[in-house]
């Protein structure tokens, strides 16, 4: 097959053979040993766990190494670049800061009631918030719904729908301390009220993680809170 | 807080505006019906308090949603973000306000 791999400026073409099962990163990582060992790109795990492969693949934001090539070749053609909405380091590999960054500004991290000394919390699965938790908490932070967003593009001070995902995931988290700084942090032009409901994020989510309800939620959570004056 | 009552009172509006355009566009299928005169739009909307309160409702849900639609447009379109926007949009809105109000006391009076 060709592949058409992003280089800076220009695209690079390369001739891959196919191979059954075989995957985008597969044939990344066939070109940078074989072919072109100054090829940047970035992976792990290589089993959809630790979000660090995605890459845009046909025009589309993917995680390439669960994406098969049978499933995205066109033409017997691929054309593989870097996220979109991140600054590239070279070739493929983006700085994932900016995103990172968001999830903090989202007041993305967990903050329990309980300490060490005190009993687990029992949580009962079938729970309302529980189960809204439970929706989004699959995120492995891969950074595909960021680059599918046209509202991040339009709006760099957009937290995106990663970051707002999982301060709903925390919102919902009976475990939580009660934490008014979170929802102030998502609200507004930066925050939920940004998403104009394209869908691009649960489009494209590899774990079929829906961050658009959360965003729904958020919405929900933060007009309450402000009609309480609590906001 | 701002921004959230500014996206609740888009959305208030845009359920009022939903009604409003429906009756709006139905009326105007009625009423072209046998041919469009001034005389036969004023004959049906002067000094009908019915019409006035229905369309001074229009224009009031039209003034404030249609400013907050636009502040997103002219900041990720135009990147204008600044506080001159804000007073460029209630500038908007009042003119907006005013034209319509004009119109629905132009057809009623």
């Amino acid at each position: 097959m060709r592949v058409l791999v992003k280089r800076s400026t220009a695209f690079q073409e390369f001739e891959v053979p196919r191979h059954p099962s075989q995957t985008v990163l597969d044939v990344v990582t066939y070109i940078q040993r074989k072919l072109d060992p100054t090829l940047a790109y970035r992976y792990a795990c290589r089993v959809g766990m630790c979000g660090s492969c995605a890459m845009t693949v046909n025009g589309a934001p993917r995680w390439t190494c669960r994406t098969h090539v049978d499933r995205v070749l066109k033409n017997n053609e691929l054309t593989i670049g870097p996220l979109r909405n991140l600054p590239v380091i070279r070739d493929l590999v983006t700085d994932m800061r900016e995103f990172f960054d968001k999830w903090a500004r989202a007041k993305g991290r967990f903050e329990g009631a309980r300490t060490r000394r005190d009993d687990f919390e029992k949580v009962s699965p079938r729970t309302k918030h529980r189960e809204a938790a439970d929706a989004g908490i699959e995120c492995i932070g891969c950074a595909v719904c960021y680059s599918a967003c046209d509202v991040v593009a339009a709006n760099p001070a957009y937290l995106g729908p990663a970051a707002l995902n999982r301060a709903w995931t925390l919102l919902n988290d009976v475990r939580e301390k009660e934490n008014p700084e979170r929802l102030r942090a998502v609200a507004g032009d930066a925050g939920c009220h940004a998403c104009h409901t394209h869908m691009d994020c649960t489009e494209r989510c590899p774990k079929h993680i829906s961050p658009t309800a959360a965003i729904a939620g958020l919405k929900r959570a933060t007009t309450k809170a402000a009609l309480k004056g609590k906001l | 807080m701002t921004q959230t009552l500014l996206w609740l009172a888009q959305r208030v509006t845009a359920a009022i505006l939903a009604v409003c355009v429906a009756v709006h566009l139905a009326t105007i299928t009625y009423a072209v019906q046998g041919g469009l005169t001034a005389a036969e739009i004023l004959g049906r909307t002067r000094g009908n308090t019915a019409w006035l309160v229905f369309y001074s409702v229009f224009v009031v849900a039209a003034a404030i949603h249609a400013p907050i639609g636009l502040r997103s447009v002219l900041g990720e379109w135009l990147k204008w973000r600044g506080i001159w926007r804000e007073v460029f949009l209630v500038f908007f809105a009042y003119t907006l306000l005013w034209l319509g109000l004009q119109a629905v006391i132009g057809v009623f009076a």
